[in-house]
């Protein structure tokens, strides 16, 4: 499925500056692999060394905290947007 | 490992930053130049000021202003910071609760009464701190998500500092909330979504164009703002005669003011300011929206996040940011989190205005409700100094209580009908 993934500011020094780019996959899971694949080395920042999604990081899918769904399993249909947010703001 | 800030953003020396000497990750210790930055490039985790305080004496802090600028060389704010335009907040009522302690049977309870603030809540002192950086970085227009309180202090410290601002609120806020903030001049803006759903499109919106150059207290300022809850922890201490209370009561919404009161106390036992005691802290939730106290209770420290139903807004923050360290500080303390139901709030906000004259917001119901119930369950120490915060005005959110308190009779103005209306 083709989807676009909006990148925070500070992982934006592995996508050239870019601030929306476009990946592939079925489940959040493959999205994440292809963009490390893209982008070598942002997947390291997203997930821990056990692979989880890192506590301090909300990833959405369209509107859905994944978190809420079914985390790195969640669906991305095609067209969806994902977005990969900081999750120390706010209060 | 050492950062230097990203090419294109402000970076500053120390000296503006008074006693403040960088920023580091609370996560992995990954450490950065002071500038507009909030999570580690690392490991996303958050950013917290470190300083080099030097030697600081209670003489000096007693001889200071009557506002949380006594405690300027504690905090990230330059020398000269009491002079600028800001709205000076702190330094509010530290009240001894006799009549509330009685019912609660504690020997010795005082309420922190943030209502006491310029625009009403502990917002102001947060708020202050970070105007201060939002003027040294160069920010021409102060922003934030808010549950209510803090767009009303962000409004009224950007009015009286001759900033722009544009707050972002959940649009079901409450009526006084919303009126108040729009008051001062800024834009408010109405976002259909919880207070989640804006805190996150306030994230989206600062790695955009349209928002890049603003200064977002608990966003991009967020190490700086946060500092600013330590200065409640600093009156305590000195309103105490300088002696930390043996146990706290604290509200948990994104859970920040609690780890910042706890680094306050651990700030003043370093410095040989106050008696190097155990103390324990408390962290209170609305039932509708206690992801913390879950965690909590289930043993996790983990915060999974949740979707807030409470009529206690301010608080209803379903993924607390702070969570896990909240989890740290009470299990470490000895303390704990717990939460109340909608109608304990109510029952608190009416308890501590009939026994204390003092009249809080839902938030403090919260405090207040979780106060009487570790109370009841002996999970307090009766006899230690205890301390319990109300951060906030009930006229901000009286529609939480307005069918339990009205007039007890409307009558004609005669003495007649007095006496026939209270005749038993």
């Amino acid at each position: 499925m083709s989807v676009s993934v909006r990148i925070p500011t500070i992982l934006r020094t592995y996508t050239n500056g870019v601030a929306e780019v476009s990946g592939e996959g079925a489940t959040l899971r493959e999205v994440l692999q292809k963009l490390d694949a893209d982008y070598p080395g942002i997947g390291g920042r997203i997930l821990d060394e056990t692979g989880k999604i890192r506590r301090f990081v909300n990833v959405y899918v369209g509107e859905e905290d994944v978190r809420f769904a079914e985390g790195l399993d969640t669906s991305t249909p095609d067209g969806a947007q994902i977005s990969v947010i900081p999750a120390v703001a706010g209060g | 490992m050492a950062h230097t800030n990203a090419p294109g953003s402000s970076t500053t020396t120390s000296s503006e930053f008074g006693p403040a000497t960088g920023l580091s990750c609370r996560e992995c210790g990954t450490v950065y130049d002071l500038g507009p930055i909030f999570a580690c490039a690392e490991c996303f985790g958050p950013l917290e000021v470190t300083y080099d305080f030097g030697d600081v004496r209670r003489e000096d802090i007693e001889s200071g202003p009557t506002n949380i600028w006594r405690y300027r060389s504690l905090l990230p704010v330059p020398p000269d910071v009491a002079a600028k335009p800001n709205l000076q907040p702190g330094w509010t009522k530290l009240v001894k609760a006799d009549r509330l302690a009685a019912e609660l049977g504690l020997r010795s309870l005082h309420i922190k009464d943030d209502s006491g603030n310029p625009t009403h809540s502990f917002k102001d002192r947060v708020v202050a701190i970070a105007l201060e950086a939002a003027r040294t970085f160069g920010f021409h227009t102060l922003s934030c998500s808010s549950t209510g309180n803090l767009a009303g202090a962000v409004g009224a410290a950007a009015a009286r500092a001759g900033l722009d601002s544009c707050v972002f609120i959940p649009a079901d806020l409450e009526a006084a909330k919303v009126t108040m903030a729009s008051a001062y001049g800024g834009r408010l803006v109405g976002i259909q979504g919880t207070y989640d759903e804006v805190n996150r499109f306030c994230s989206e919106l600062i790695g955009d164009e349209l928002g890049e150059k603003w200064g977002f207290v608990n966003v991009n300022l967020r190490p700086y703002y946060a500092e600013g809850s330590k200065t409640l922890a600093y009156e305590i201490a000195e309103q105490l005669g300088w002696r930390l209370p043996d146990q706290i009561v604290i509200p948990v919404a994104s859970g920040s003011q609690l780890t910042k009161v706890d680094k306050g106390f651990r700030e003043l036992i370093r410095l040989g300011l106050v008696e190097d005691r155990p103390y324990r802290i408390f962290g209170a939730q609305a039932e509708g929206c206690s992801p913390v106290s879950r965690a909590y209770k289930a043993g996790h420290d983990v915060v999974q996040p949740v979707r807030p139903d409470t009529i206690a807004k301010s608080l209803a923050i379903g993924n607390p940011a702070d969570g896990p360290y909240v989890l740290d500080i009470a299990r470490r303390t000895g303390g704990a989190v717990e939460d109340v139901d909608d109608h304990e709030v109510v029952e608190a906000i009416r308890l501590l205005a009939r026994t204390e004259g003092v009249f809080a917001e839902t938030a403090g119901g919260v405090t207040v409700g979780v106060l009487r119930k570790l109370a009841r369950e002996g999970r307090l120490d009766p006899d230690a100094e205890t301390v319990v915060l109300n951060t906030g005005d009930g006229l901000k959110t009286l529609d939480a209580i307005a069918e339990q308190a009205r007039p007890a009779a409307v009558i004609r103005p005669s003495l007649d009908a007095f006496r026939t209306a209270f005749a038993n």
